[in-house]
């Protein structure tokens, strides 16, 4: 195998590993909407982090907070709904994101490569980064994983129960910030929700416990970039769309299934 | 039972509006360990509102809310909804809650027969069951059930108070609830309070129901609700509606259910 397909595969995986059980809290909290916000305007931090020449996962980080503190912000406020405001956020932040881009000398020839991701391209060092970063999202996801749950089930009852709803939120948030950061160039900005929602869509039927529902999504997250590869190096595909795509196909596939068996 | 019932929490001259409506006005009240506070009263009295600011969850624009310090709650709210694109069996969902010995907890709720079941599948009546078998897993100090007898039929209600009473002797928890099941709930009861935004009245269960205020928001209610639950039944479900027999040795003829 040649050594930069073996780079690839191993950053997909770690994408995978994070972004299986981060998933499933999307869909069971109903924040698909929230992923796409915080990838979206992530471009916003890429710009800013070329413009102004420091760190890109810093201002990756750093623009995904200021999205979740603005959002938070406004949780109070009754007179939008909260679609409308994320739909205005990320929209607004992409956008400004491709006009800062374009005061960046010869940046518009790495734009792509922040929409659509390059997973080819990856190197051991940024694998290091990578597989760090799992590390510390598994740390802190086992920490939060009763607390998270009992707010999913019910904030209330959480709140009567003695846990810190505000800071187990944050702190969630904080953590599909990280994946983020850390998809951006692997995914792309585009596509990191995808692969937030469609394998935990997709390990919905084919699980019966909450856990069991975590560890299905890894394992499908992990079928995907292993087709999508394949596909890529076979007829020449582009690597991040064509994993996304072979994680459509498990969710019609298992869909289908599910169907027919009822 | 205790001999020293501690305080668990008071609330004094409490008064709270929202929006331009006012919904609890004065309320003082005071819960102690081993004891069961019933609050009724009619819809929009501000009953669940009032469970809220005991629980933390609902500011108060004046007066004194004062918990024990880290007050163990154990919380029956009147109805969750959860996301059915979460797995989660009965199971699952009660050892949440705490490191108690879960079987035991099943059991002792009767509900041992659902471990498997998804939380999203069973019926209203089971769901309070799991949801008070949750609170247990807390070991509470202080048990707060809003509405606890919904969508349990008749009997099951009264079997239902009667299990929440013996859990309190048993752990010596302090009870609140909010009950519109008046005559079911007044037999297991230590003090009723019957409240439309401000306290009508309370008292024992026997001086309340004969006071005016109480009569006159209550008072057209059937008395034959009440002769339901004060005569002697021949027999008596358990929480499965099964039916138990107080002499085992007894033969149990099944034909003879005279309710009513």
């Amino acid at each position: 195998m040649d050594d930069f397909l073996l780079r690839a595969l191993l950053a997909g995986i770690a994408v995978a590993l994070i972004s299986g059980p981060l998933g499933v809290f999307i869909l069971w909290r109903r924040m698909a909407y929230f992923g796409d916000t915080l990838s979206h305007s992530a471009v916003l931090g890429v710009a800013l982090g070329l413009l102004f020449s420091f760190n890109i996962s810093v201002g990756i980080l750093l623009s995904s907070v200021a999205v979740a503190i603005f959002l938070l912000f406004f949780q109070g406020q009754k007179t939008q709904g909260s679609d409308t405001l994320l739909g205005i956020i990320a929209h607004s932040a992409l956008s400004l994101g491709l006009v800062v881009f374009s005061f960046v000398k010869g940046a518009n020839a790495e734009l792509n490569a922040w929409l659509f991701g390059d997973i080819l391209t990856v190197t051991w060092n940024e694998l290091s980064i990578i597989f760090a970063a799992v590390v510390v999202v598994w740390i802190l996801l086992a920490l939060i994983w009763r607390s998270l749950l009992t707010i999913t089930i019910d904030e209330e009852l959480a709140k009567v129960e003695g846990i810190n709803v505000a800071l187990v939120s944050l702190i969630y948030t904080l953590l599909i910030a990280v994946l983020v950061a850390v998809a951006m160039n692997i995914v792309g900005a585009l596509l990191i929700t995808s692969l937030l929602i469609i394998p935990a869509a997709t390990a919905r039927p084919l699980s019966q416990t909450a856990k069991q529902m975590a560890v299905v999504a890894i394992v499908l997250g992990v079928i995907a970039v292993f087709g999508g590869l394949t596909a890529s190096f076979t007829w020449d595909t582009p690597a991040a769309p064509s994993i996304v795509v072979v994680a459509s196909l498990l969710f019609i596939i298992t869909q289908l299934v599910y169907r027919m068996k009822r | 039972m205790q001999t020293s019932s501690r305080i668990l929490a008071t609330l004094k001259h409490v008064n709270l509006s929202l929006g331009r409506r006012e919904i609890l006005h004065d309320i003082s009240l005071e819960l102690s360990a081993g004891k069961v506070l019933t609050i009724i009263g009619p819809n929009g009295a501000g009953k669940s509102t009032l469970l809220r600011v005991l629980l933390g969850l609902q500011t108060v624009d004046s007066g004194e809310v004062t918990r024990l310090p880290s007050l163990r709650i154990g919380y029956v709210p009147q109805k969750i909804i959860i996301n059915p694109l979460m797995p989660l069996t009965v199971r699952c969902f009660i050892a949440l809650a705490g490191n108690k010995d879960i079987n035991k907890v099943m059991l002792d709720a009767g509900i041992q027969h659902l471990e498997n079941q998804a939380v999203q599948s069973i019926s209203g009546g089971e769901f309070q069951r799991v949801l008070l078998a949750r609170a247990l897993m807390r070991q509470p100090q202080l048990l707060v059930l809003d509405e606890p007898a919904q969508g349990v039929d008749m009997m099951g209600q009264a079997a239902l108070y009667e299990k929440i009473a013996q859990l309190k002797e048993q752990h010596g928890f302090g009870v609140l609830m909010v009950s519109h099941d008046l005559h079911v709930v007044m037999q297991k009861t230590d003090q009723v309070l019957c409240l439309n935004q401000h306290v009508c009245c309370s008292g024992l269960p026997e001086d309340v129901s004969q006071h005016p205020e109480y009569q006159r928001l209550f008072g057209d209610f059937p008395d034959s609700g009440l002769a339901v639950y004060t005569h002697h039944h021949d027999h008596q479900h358990d929480l499965h509606g099964n039916i138990v027999s107080e002499n085992p040795t007894q033969s149990h003829d099944k034909e003879c259910c005279k309710h009513g």
